[in-house]
């Protein structure tokens, strides 16, 4: 159940130009709630703005006095600019847990695919010894790559595979390619677990299809109240309903998705 | 209940979505004893406990905001818009923020009017709040039917929305001419045993002549206003945000429209009137109690802050005990224009 929370920003850490690594105390969060990895919250950012933004949460810890909250994001406008300013010891106003983050089950074994601002959320799922993984980490170019995030896939994940679209670094060319490859080989996975934007989940979902693995994605849409009351952030399924990334999401199963719409 | 939203650290009633996080720089008056308020407002003869209800659109069927707070601390509920058969609704993106509002593009998606008597309703009923249900129609049958159909169910008032677009009369809208508001009225009152509250939309060159209408074809109250026409462009792409082009504007940036509409439509005709359009704080709820509604709707203001509606209300309760007042309800139409 979410709650209104004022929560503390603890460390500000800017990893280039437009992104920034967030880390919040939460309060009871993650011990009460069950605030986890590929959930979000939704954040005031400022007093000009009338809508909160979605934030999707990286990684979650158990502490005290309070619990925390790491956040990945990158400047995209006027709210996450405002959110980018804040320093150690500004105060949030957040609702969460929000959205239903990735499923998953202890002993399983995931492939996680990630590109770009959405290898952040997948943070958590590849650190956690409770599965097995194999991650799959695409980006723009080298410099979006940053250490601080690819190193924790490296250290946590069986294989951790990198692609960049310039090749600049890894494999030239889309995950969905080195998804491909991976399947081909005949390697077995409980679940992909997919979250990047939507054209990349759309190929992934493809891939995942033809090799016959489900595939859970985080979708992205515009956003208003945050918790399925405004029915704002809709998305087509393939049986012509509409779904809310911010109640029923942001994960969805792949082959529910309506990918042409 | 009163207190729900207090444990927040820096809860300023009245403020709602003022984001004052740090210590004020004045000193901030000391809240006034508020106990001995009637709060209390009557909306075509029905008993609202408090004049603040929460507008259609905005609150779903209540679940989502029941999770924050006690539904019965509200008045009234307007319900997510009904129409006869479930609707999915217009594509995404649906929602755009402009400055101090927001354009919306939702497109009715509901999941029909039997679903909310089966499904809906029931939920709403454990709480001690009003529940009005809104109703949107392609001809003034499926009004009617609607309507038929919710008072038996027993809902206490049903708010009848004349914005969608007249499918008989080559998707004009109902609530552009006063003759088609008219005969939605007509034919809503005919059917039902419960009040009819009709909601006019701003998008008319003169809003007394369709609520002229309405009242004469017999609606016991009115709400107003609906979301205004409106657009943002992303210049980069020259696409328009929305995937339906335009869309409703709704936030703190209407409030001075709905204020006047409010002003003119009360001076119009002698109907009650549930007066909404940007409102997050008590003072802007007694704008439209003093320009002439009996009670107000809180809507956009709840994606800002959850408890804007009881913020609201603990903001009119002390604005009424600061100005001496013992009744809330003498705020209504107390505006003195020069």
């Amino acid at each position: 159940m979410a709650v209104q929370q004022i929560c503390t920003v603890v460390e500000m850490t800017q990893l280039d130009a437009s992104t920034w690594w967030m880390v919040l105390e939460v309060g009871k969060l993650v011990k009460r709630h069950g605030l986890t990895g590929g959930q979000f919250l939704h954040i005031k950012c400022g007093d000009s703005r009338l809508l909160r933004r979605p934030i999707s949460v990286a990684r979650t810890q158990w502490d005290e006095p309070e619990d925390t909250a790491a956040l990945i994001f990158e400047v995209r406008g006027e709210g996450t600019r405002w959110l980018s300013q804040r320093r150690g010891g500004d105060k949030l106003d957040v609702l969460g847990p929000l959205g239903n983050g990735f499923n998953v089950s202890d002993g399983s074994r995931y492939l996680l695919v990630g590109g770009g601002i959405g290898v952040p959320p997948l943070m958590e799922y590849g650190e956690s010894p409770k599965w097995s993984k194999v991650a799959v980490l695409g980006f723009r170019t080298k410099n979006k790559a940053f250490p601080a995030i690819v190193s924790r896939f490296e250290e946590h994940c069986e294989q951790t595979y990198l692609c960049t679209d310039d090749g600049t670094l890894g494999r030239h060319g889309f995950v969905d390619g080195q998804v491909r490859d991976i399947l081909a080989k005949g390697h077995s996975f409980t679940d992909i677990l997919a979250c990047g934007p939507k054209p990349m989940l759309k190929s992934v979902a493809a891939v995942a299809a033809e090799f016959g693995v489900p595939c859970q994605v985080s979708m992205e849409e515009r956003m208003a109240c945050g918790i399925g009351a405004c029915l704002g952030c809709a998305i087509r399924m393939k049986d012509g309903t509409m779904r809310h990334v911010c109640k029923d999401g942001p994960v969805f199963h792949a082959e529910e998705v309506d990918w042409d719409a | 209940m009163r207190e729900a939203y207090h444990f927040l650290p820096d809860a300023t009633v009245g403020n709602a979505g003022n984001g004052c996080k740090s210590a004020p720089a004045f000193p901030v008056p000391e809240r006034p004893d508020t106990s001995h308020i009637d709060m209390a407002v009557e909306l075509a003869g029905v008993h609202l406990k408090n004049p603040v209800a929460v507008a259609s659109g905005t609150f779903g069927f209540g679940r989502e905001y029941g999770e924050f707070f006690d539904l019965s601390q509200l008045g009234a509920i307007c319900c997510k818009g009904l129409t006869l058969h479930s609707r999915e609704g217009n594509p995404p993106p649906r929602i755009a923020e402009t400055p101090m509002g927001i354009l919306n593009s939702v497109g009715l998606q509901n999941p029909g009017v039997d679903a909310f008597i089966a499904g809906e309703l029931p939920f709403l009923r454990q709480y001690d709040v009003k529940v009005i249900a809104n109703i949107s129609g392609n001809t003034p049958e499926e009004y009617g039917i609607m309507c038929g159909k919710l008072s038996e169910a027993g809902v206490d008032m049903i708010e009848v929305n004349i914005s969608c677009p007249n499918v008989k009369a080559g998707g004009l809208a109902y609530g552009t001419r006063p003759d088609l508001a008219a005969e939605v009225t007509r034919e809503a009152k005919r059917h039902s045993s419960v009040p009819v509250m009709v909601k006019l939309s701003p998008n008319v060159t003169d809003i007394t002549e369709i609520a002229k209408a309405v009242a004469g074809a017999g609606a016991d109250a009115l709400s107003l206003i609906n979301t205004l026409r409106g657009m943002r462009i992303d210049v980069n792409t020259r696409r328009p945000i929305l995937k339906m082009n335009t869309g409703g504007l709704s936030g703190p940036a209407v409030l001075p429209v709905a204020v006047r509409m409010v002003w003119e439509v009360s001076n119009a005709v002698d109907l009650p009137i549930l007066g909404m359009g940007g409102v997050s704080t008590g003072e802007d709820a007694a704008q439209l109690m003093l320009a002439g509604a009996s009670a107000v709707a809180v809507g956009t203001a709840l994606f800002d802050d959850p408890y804007t509606p009881l913020k609201v209300r603990d903001g009119l309760a002390e604005l009424a005990a600061r100005q001496g007042l013992d009744r809330l309800r003498t705020l209504t139409g107390g505006v003195r224009p020069w």
